[in-house]
């Protein structure tokens, strides 16, 4: 099996290729790539994403052919895709940091700024924080309610279809913090940096 | 809720810790490597090397470190010391860091701040502020405390999160190293002038010190290097006693 981490200059993605390469060991090929042809020929692709909104889909952008080599392989073939951070932001129609940006329009949705409630909270969102699980979800397999997992992030994606939501965290508000839709999943916290549970995600994942 | 972090911090010289964990059975007690696996594996939120290393011949030793710690560790590692460009940072996140911590070269150099949040995101950029008390303000001390540079840390800490800092690392240097305690007039002060978390550091010598950390200094997470070093407490011991005082942990 073929596992692509997609990698188109959206910041730093060790960490990924560092957890997802622990989980796989020798058992699953873990490439890295933005070659279109490599991700085609793939069983599951992750959509790492650090940094701001636009950044990561101008990013997408840069690399020709790339949105519609991922659209294909998401929403005609219908394959597994994980979205990691602001990987899942970029399945929302809009996003609004810096400014509005379109964004992949997978989950129809935006991505707009935490509340922080006229500074009463802290943004970026740093740290671990407890997941409440609200749907099954494939990649939640053995994960028990209420893990901790390690958030960063001052944006939010708000999905117009709340049935996506697999899970939420508290912060200033209830924050989505994971959705599935079919073969679409995305994390808002970092499986890579969330220790052993984050790991069982992955490989929850890796055996989709 | 989101949990306050306790970030056991390892000082490495020459790609060797040097005040280290000293009271486990360690293959090698030198290891940069073995030890903050030691504390992944203890529950800490994050770890934090500390590049000591004083001559530039050796300074690339830390990118080994930080390669090899990222490939075992699977929770946040921040690395500070010596970053002077955003090539240095750019260099370090390659291998394997999430964040980076900027120190002497955020006064220097400030838009080395501002450009490597806008190229690499501000989740990952910590502005570190050493500061020692004179009379009713704090100044900013570099070079590891050698050298006063007069500027106020509280309205510095304020032009860092204007520049994109995620996070500040504030240390007193009145208190580093003497285990009475965080300087908590100094964390209150520059959390409440901020709206990016502030990591506590300096002066840790008891478990009481992270509590007043946490409370009184308002800090979203407390750092400690030698009450974890020498065996005096187990971050796990660090984390239970906090939840006894009510303060959210992951445990």
């Amino acid at each position: 099996m073929n596992v692509t981490i997609v990698d188109y200059n959206s910041g730093n993605i060790s960490s990924v290729i560092n957890s997802f390469k622990e989980v796989a060991k020798d058992k699953v090929n873990i490439e890295v790539t933005s070659d279109l042809n490599k991700i085609k020929s793939s069983d599951k692709v992750v959509l790492p994403g650090q940094g701001s909104f636009k950044s990561c889909v101008d990013a997408l952008n840069n690399i020709n052919g790339l949105v519609d080599t991922l659209s294909e392989f998401v929403i005609n073939n219908k394959k597994p895709l994980l979205g990691i951070c602001v990987g899942l932001q970029m399945f929302a129609d809009i996003g609004y940091e810096e400014t509005e940006t379109k964004g992949l329009g997978w989950i129809s949705g935006k991505v707009s700024k935490i509340d922080n409630q006229n500074g009463k909270y802290k943004l970026p969102h740093i740290g671990w924080n407890q997941i409440n699980i609200v749907k099954d979800s494939k990649i939640f397999k053995n994960i028990e309610n209420n893990s901790h997992m390690y958030f960063v992030h001052s944006y939010e994606f708000i999905p117009n279809d709340k049935s996506v939501i697999s899970g939420t965290t508290d912060y200033s508000s209830n924050i989505v913090c994971s959705v599935e839709k079919e073969n679409i999943f995305g994390t808002q916290f970092h499986p890579e940096k969330s220790d052993k549970t984050g790991l069982k995600i992955i490989n929850n994942f890796i055996n989709l | 809720m989101l949990k306050n972090r306790i970030i056991p911090c390892l000082d490495v010289k020459n790609g060797r810790v040097v005040k280290g964990i000293n009271f486990v059975d360690l293959k090698d007690a030198g290891d940069p490597v073995e030890q903050a696996k030691i504390y992944s594996d203890g529950g800490a939120d994050e770890i934090c090397f500390l590049d000591i290393t004083a001559s530039n011949e050796n300074r690339d030793t830390i990118y080994d470190v930080v390669e090899k710690t990222s490939k075992k560790c699977f929770v946040p590692l921040t690395v500070g010391g010596g970053v002077r460009s955003v090539d240095d940072i750019n260099k370090l996140l390659n291998c394997g860091a999430d964040k980076v911590s900027i120190n002497t070269a955020a006064i220097q150099n400030p838009e080395v701040v501002e450009e490597s949040s806008k190229k690499f995101g501000s989740q990952c950029i910590v502005v570190a502020i050493d500061a020692k008390k004179n009379g009713d303000k704090w100044e900013i001390f570099t070079h590891g405390g050698r050298n006063n540079t007069r500027i106020d840390a509280i309205e510095f800490a304020k032009k860092m999160e204007d520049s994109g800092a995620g996070e500040l690392l504030v240390t007193s240097m009145d208190r580093d190293g003497t285990q009475v305690g965080y300087d908590i007039e100094l964390m209150s002060k520059i959390s409440s002038m901020v709206n990016i978390p502030v990591i506590a550091s300096g002066g840790v010598g008891n478990l009481d010190h992270l509590v007043d950390g946490i409370k009184l200094g308002n800090a979203s997470a407390v750092l400690a290097a030698s009450i974890f070093h020498y065996g005096k407490h187990s971050v796990k011991e660090a984390k239970e006693y906090l939840d006894s005082k009510g303060i959210p942990v992951r445990i």
